[in-house]
């Protein structure tokens, strides 16, 4: 469930690796992301928080993380 | 915060300053004991955070230890200025020659301390510099530079005090400035400062406040006192929605939004930056607002702070809409403090365009704001708009004219 302004799409082969969940919980200064029983899990109460840093993209695949501002239906990255 | 007298005077006794024998009592047994420890004559003193204890009958003498007990009694169950007192404090009557004042406070204007001296001690200060100003001396001094005795001495002299008695207000005066910078005091007053038949000098009664943001750093001496954490010692006792801020406050490390403080308006405020939240909250008055509230926010709070002081400050009984205003902010970000009051309206089922007056809030991230408060509407304004004007905006819509 996307937040009020902030939502993530993960692609759902990297949603499995247990690798880039444990990265991806690792960088996210706002812990937007939980390694799970099934992988990665978005923490859906912190979405908002998202502070735009992008460290989630860099540290995943190319295409793995997309940041949607449900604002303005700008996506990261661009 | 503040300090009762009975801790005052162990502040100043603690500085080396000399005062009369007392003792602190919470029950008219205890204050029969203190007065027969004493001996003699004892001025029975209520023990509350409030002016205005002698008209109140907070303040009685007596001539005997029973005296002092029956006094207590009645002291005990007599509330001063909405406070019923902690206790009383016994305290030895001396024979006074006369009376000197002596006070350290904190100049916001100059940013230093200024120390005061007059020789018509034991009224009010601010009444002896409006009907005498040439028996107050004062002077600024360094909170870096270690204060000497000769800065006391020049003060008191100023005021033609000489001989015996300068030597000995030299010693107490100069130690009142030292204890006001070691326990970062935004005010340290004596008075009256007493000079005995004798010659000696005496404190005759204290009053202490201390910078709050300094409780951590005085722990020690807090703990000697028997101050604990939770004790606000605030003027008066926090409302529920004050509480409800500090609560939206500790919800989690990041920025600060709280120090809420209630009025009555009809003009909610979420307002911050470096001092803009007085300036903005004395903007909206001055174009004939009524301020629902005071708060701060600033240090780039989370959504989640932003959005529960939002929250607060709209649900609070009689406020019609938010003013969603600061200075501006390199430290926190526009678009953060944006998703946070706009989340606060949709959450509540407001429509954000309406129920927020303005949002000024120039500063880091502001396109990534601006683009949020377009989305849902909401009339914005950026550094091209003084406070003032942002101020006088808000009030305008709320009085239902044109912005």
């Amino acid at each position: 469930m996307p937040g009020t302004f902030i939502d993530i799409v993960i692609d759902s082969t990297a949603g499995a690796d247990p690798e880039l969940a444990r990265k991806l919980t690792e960088v996210c200064p706002v812990d937007i992301f939980r390694a799970g029983e099934h992988g990665l899990e978005l923490v859906a109460e912190h979405l908002d928080e998202c502070v735009l840093c992008q460290l989630c993209i860099n540290a995943a695949p190319a295409g793995a993380v997309r940041i949607v501002k449900l604002y303005s239906g700008e996506t990261l990255p661009a | 915060m503040r300090f009762f007298e009975y801790e005052s005077r162990a502040v100043v006794a603690r500085a080396g300053i000399p005062v009369t024998r007392h003792g602190f009592a919470k029950t008219a047994d205890e204050a029969r004991r203190v007065a027969e420890e004493i001996g003699g004559p004892v001025v029975v003193k209520s023990q509350v955070l409030s002016g205005g204890r002698m008209k109140a009958g907070g303040v009685q003498f007596a001539d005997s230890p029973e005296e002092a007990a029956r006094h207590t009694e009645r002291i005990l169950d007599l509330e001063i200025g909405g406070h019923m007192p902690r206790g009383v404090l016994v305290d030895s009557r001396a024979a006074v020659a006369r009376e000197y004042y002596a006070g350290v406070v904190w100049d916001g204007t100059r940013k230093r301390p200024v120390l005061l001296f007059s020789d018509m001690g034991g009224i009010d200060i601010e009444q002896v510099a409006a009907d005498h100003p040439d028996h107050v001396a004062r002077m600024h001094f360094s909170t870096r530079v270690p204060f000497q005795d000769w800065q006391a001495k020049q003060l008191v002299a100023s005021l033609g005090v000489t001989g015996t008695a300068l030597n000995r207000l030299t010693p107490i005066v100069a130690r009142l400035a030292r204890l006001f910078l070691e326990y970062d005091m935004t005010l340290a007053e004596i008075n009256p400062l007493g000079e005995l038949e004798d010659g000696s000098f005496v404190a005759l009664d204290a009053h202490m406040d201390m910078e709050n943001e300094a409780r951590s750093r005085q722990r020690a001496l807090l703990h000697e006192l028997g101050v604990g954490d939770e004790e606000t010692r605030q003027a008066r006792e926090a409302t529920p929605f004050e509480l409800a801020g500090e609560q939206v406050d500790a919800q989690d490390h990041r920025g600060v939004a709280g120090n809420v403080t209630e009025f009555d308006g009809d003009l909610g405020l979420v307002i911050g930056a470096g001092g803009g939240s007085l300036t903005l909250f004395d903007a909206v008055r001055a174009h004939g607002g009524r301020p629902a509230n005071y708060c701060e926010i600033g240090g780039n709070p989370s959504v989640l702070k932003a959005c529960g002081l939002a929250k607060l400050v709209l649900t609070k009984p009689g406020v019609d809409k938010i003013a969603v205003m600061m200075s501006i902010v390199s430290n926190t970000r526009v678009d953060i403090v944006a998703r946070g009051v706009v989340k606060a309206c949709l959450e509540l089922g407001f429509d954000p365009a309406e129920k927020i007056a303005i949002f000024r809030i120039p500063g880091a991230w502001e396109e990534e704001g601006f683009k949020i408060l377009e989305r849902y509407g909401v009339q914005y304004a950026d550094r091209s708009v003084s406070l003032n004007e942002a101020a006088r905006r808000a009030v305008a819509r709320v009085q239902g004219g044109v912005a």
